[in-house]
């Protein structure tokens, strides 16, 4: 036999929890997926094929309201938590260390460490009182938010992709006449861009995502796609979240595989 | 252009200060500094319809235990933040140690594939992950609701007669909770799993170990770094956790999250809320100080 | 145009790294001018500080103390791209994101040179280093040598008024790095541009320079060219690092160097008195009957065959092991035996007298 593992690796039952596990995790999506496409309102009789739930999201002027909130926020928060997090990658990695340089890296990854729920409550305190002083009510806080959050997201795979990059190939550059700008140009942003694109992929996704933090932080009138479904889930369920979900994750999916095809190391 | 030593370090040190600049200013505005403000607020008085006063008072510290009798005034154990906190504990160990008894063979699995399809396995673990956990907590409550799947099933193969009342109970907000904190477990296992050298189950089958001493003996001590960052990724979020709770647990199954979220609604008591969130954080903090004293202890004696 | 002497000058330059309390000296206090147009060459073990020398040059590092001048001009505190000055790095450095050709024109582009002119240049520099057939290339798709050579197109382009090579044949394997010393030595020539060469490997630095500078610990030990610092190492370090060499103590006496209280060597420049360290060649100790005139008497312990050669191993008198090296006999006779007692025989031109 050609088997590659060794038969001392192999522990009984292991593999059967395995399977079990997989199925398991993608069995509830799956449901939810295949049942956006029923003709009738139940989530567990099938009545046919349909794509009336998808048609009544996309005639539903308040999805579509959310969703572009949604996309907005999302893509505002990527833009400027990858922008911020690529300068702060750069000053942190691969450098002489320098005082205060662990304090900007636990600082960048604080919001993984502190539950959700906690950071929602200290913001909705905070802005309700900047609320109540200007007078602003804007997507402004949302975007903030979203974009502070989302920066150890954009960071991780940036400093990874600068971690493996040689640091000679900055110094030759110096060496022909590339003043620091240039060399940034030319050869770091160049090199890192794999990187930076994975982290806003990933910052986006977590914006996307977000449920707590924008309950807390939003006001009136400011629902995002997440907020809105979970409303939509206290009140009644019908295949219409269904179908807002399955492209929600069809969305997720696509941008995550492109993800790991851009980090994936080349062999 | 002429530079030294000194003025090419200054100026290194102060160029990564200002590239690290704005996203520490978006952190101190966005994330750090309201902590603070929490902080602050924890200490005053309640307004009468939400907000505070600007008066110092303790009672939100105290209100995490105790309750003033409507009657005489006098303090007692509050019964129903203890039960809150109770099954927010009891729930998120559960979920520790049920995504680690699921999880370990999953991690086993994926690491003892050749090589060229460890990835694939590893990439159907981590969608989940990144997927909305929203979404993934609103499938589990399609499956178990009474009008769900799993009941119209069981219904019509005869097993049951009336639906099983699962939603809206514990053991609903414990399925849940493993099913979406899963693959913060598989993947500390897994990598944990990844670098052990397999030859030493060989070594412990050639000196008499049964597979169950292997295991107890040789796998678990050596990858027990990754047993305990799996077990603090899921605790961790699991204390902390809001969403699922709210859509499987519904408003009599809270955990510490949806008590610390209806103070904010109807309870009307931001102090209250802000000294529970502290709270909070201090004990999640707590839990990863000790986790990087382990780790660092482990990583000392390897 | 300056005068040949001094071309660069390295000015009492030291360089130190750590923390003020707890600095660590990678070069204390290095003085050395090389000549326009010369093949100077860092000969050193690891951590003699060579490569520091040569980033100091470069800019990547600034000196802590002491100046570096390039035709007249202080540069020692000039960043790296404000230097006319070019380095060919040990793993290459070639950016993986560009083609050969964009590779080498990349220091005149970052210039401001027009298109055309680098254009030019770029295929002139593909000729010299013999690549022109690889110009689109990309560079991770070259094999070790031919990465050696864009390195070097690369560094020339912009036409330096010095190239620095840091150890840029260490990665080749033998038989490649034999070709690229004879390749370099004819780019050397042909360009007449100045070399600045980094090595530890002692053959590689004879056969290649015009003048070599011994470092250990953070100092120029002795400069010279390939025969001086063979023939005439003037310490201890140098003789040992260079070949072969047999270290024998003797007295300093009227002029003279009594060894082993039987044997007199004349001294050319000895002092007045006390004790002193020569050291002799391997190939210049002729193994001779006992007794003869201004011989040594030895001992023989064994003797190594290496085919061209043996190495034959004796004790002295006083317990210093010596070697001689003796071309084997045509008839291919066995080597004295081990235990027995011969002379040594040495020309007195033979002996270096070292500084202690």
């Amino acid at each position: 036999m050609a088997s590659r593992t060794f038969t001392a690796s192999r522990l009984p039952g292991f593999a059967t929890v395995a399977i079990v596990v997989f199925i398991a995790l993608y069995m509830p999506i799956a449901m939810l997926m295949i049942y956006s496409f029923n003709a009738g309102d139940s989530i567990a009789i099938w009545d046919g094929f349909s794509f009336q739930w998808y048609e009544r999201a996309w005639e539903n002027e308040k999805v579509k309201e959310v969703t572009i909130r949604s996309l907005v926020i999302a893509g505002s928060a990527a833009t400027i938590s990858t922008v911020a997090a690529t300068m702060a990658a750069l000053a942190t990695t691969r450098k002489k260390p320098f005082r205060g340089q662990t304090g900007i890296y636990v600082a960048i990854n604080q919001p993984l460490m502190v539950p959700e729920i906690v950071t929602a409550v200290a913001l909705l305190i905070f802005f309700a009182a900047i609320k109540v002083a200007t007078g602003y009510q804007g997507l402004g806080y949302l975007i903030l938010a979203h974009s502070a959050f989302c920066i150890p997201f954009a960071y991780l795979p940036i400093r990874a992709r600068l971690e493996g990059m040689d640091l000679t190939l900055e110094t030759a550059a110096a060496d022909l006449y590339a003043t620091p700008w240039w060399t940034f140009r030319r050869v770091t942003l160049p090199l890192l861009a794999p990187g930076i694109v994975a982290g806003m992929m990933l910052a986006f996704v977590t914006s996307l995502d977000d449920v707590v933090i924008t309950l807390f932080v939003k006001s009136a009138g400011q629902d995002t796609l997440p907020t809105y479904l979970l409303a939509q889930i206290r009140r009644q369920v019908t295949g219409e979240v269904n179908a807002i979900s399955t492209v929600l994750l069809a969305l997720t999916v696509i941008l995550l595989t492109t993800f790991f095809l851009l980090t994936r190391k080349r062999s | 252009m002429r530079e030294t030593e000194a003025t090419r370090e200054a100026a290194q040190v102060r160029r990564n200060w200002l590239l690290s600049l704005p996203a520490l200013l978006l952190l101190a505005a966005g994330a750090i500094g309201p902590l603070f403000i929490m902080l602050i607020y924890s200490f005053l008085t309640p307004g009468k319809y939400g907000n505070v006063e600007w008066i110092f008072s303790l009672d939100a510290w105290r209100g995490i235990l105790f309750t003033r009798d409507i009657f005489d005034e006098t303090l007692k154990l509050a019964d129903a933040h203890l039960t809150i906190f109770w099954r927010s504990v009891r729930l998120s160990f559960l979920t520790t140690v049920f995504t680690f008894v699921v999880g370990f063979p999953t991690a086993w699995f994926i690491a003892t594939r050749p090589p060229r399809w460890r990835a694939f396995w590893l990439f159907l673990i981590t969608i989940p992950f990144w997927t909305n956990l929203l979404i993934r907590t609103f499938a589990i409550n399609q499956i178990i609701r009474n009008e769900g799947f799993l009941n119209t099933f069981l219904i019509k193969i005869g097993v049951i007669s009336e639906p099983l009342n699962l939603l809206y109970t514990d053991l609903a907000v414990f399925l849940g909770m493993t099913y979406v904190y899963l693959p913060l477990m598989v993947l500390p296992l897994y990598a944990a799993i990844e670098r052990f050298d397999h030859r030493l189950l060989e070594a412990g089958y050639d000196l008499y170990a049964s597979r169950l001493a292997v295991l107890r003996r040789i796998i678990f001590p050596t990858v027990k770094p990754g047993i305990i960052a799996g077990s603090i990724l899921v605790f961790i979020p699991s204390l902390g956790a809001y969403v699922t709770p709210r859509i499987l647990g519904g408003g009599r199954n809270m955990m510490i999250g949806n008590f610390i979220d209806l103070q904010f609604g109807q309870g009307r008591n931001w102090p209250l809320g802000a000294s529970l969130s502290v709270m909070l954080l201090v004990v999640v903090t707590a839990a990863l100080l000790i986790y990087v004293r382990f780790a660092n202890r482990d990583r000392g004696h390897g | 145009m300056g005068s040949d002497d001094g071309f660069i000058e390295i000015i009492d330059v030291t360089k130190a790294f750590g923390p003020a309390d707890r600095r660590v000296y990678a070069l204390g206090g290095v003085a050395a001018t090389i000549r326009r147009g010369e093949f100077f060459t860092l000969l050193g073990p690891s951590g003699c500080g060579k490569t520091t020398l040569l980033r100091l040059i470069a800019g990547f590092e600034l000196p802590t103390s002491g100046e570096i001048r390039l035709d007249g001009q202080e540069i020692g505190h000039l960043p790296p791209f404000r230097r006319p000055v070019n380095t060919v790095f040990q793993n290459y450095a070639l950016f993986p994101h560009m083609t050969v050709a964009q590779n080498i024109g990349f220091g005149l582009e970052m210039l401001g040179k027009p298109k055309a002119d680098i254009a030019a240049t770029v295929e002139r520099m593909l000729a010299l280093v013999k690549m022109t057939d690889l110009a689109g290339r990309r560079t991770d798709q070259l094999s070790g040598g031919q990465q050696q050579r864009v390195a070097l197109a690369r560094a020339l382009a912009p036409q330096p008024k010095v190239l620095l090579l840091d150890e840029p044949l260490s990665a080749l394997d033998l038989k490649l790095r034999k070709e690229m010393q004879v390749e370099l030595k004819r780019i050397q020539l042909e360009t007449g541009i100045t070399f600045i060469f980094v090595t530890h490997d002692q053959e590689e630095a004879l056969t290649m320079s015009d003048r070599i500078a011994v470092m250990s610990g953070g100092k120029i030990l002795q400069i010279g060219t390939p025969r001086e610092i063979y023939a005439h190492p003037t310490n201890r370090f140098v003789a040992d690092f260079i070949g072969e060499t047999n270290f024998i103590r003797a007295r300093v006496q009227g002029g003279k160097a009594i060894v082993g209280g039987e044997v007199e060597v004349p001294l050319p420049a000895a002092p007045a008195q006390g004790e002193v360290t020569l050291a002799i060649r391997p190939e210049h100790l002729r193994l001779v009957a006992k007794g003869t005139a201004g011989a040594l008497t030895a001992t023989v312990g064994d003797a190594v065959y290496f085919g061209t050669d043996s190495h034959v191993h004796l004790t002295l008198g006083d317990g210093t092991g010596i070697v001689v090296r003796q071309q084997t006999d045509p008839d291919g006779r066995e080597g004295p035996a081990p235990g027995s007692v011969l002379g040594v025989s040495f020309p007195p031109a033979a002996v270096q007298v070292l500084e202690d």
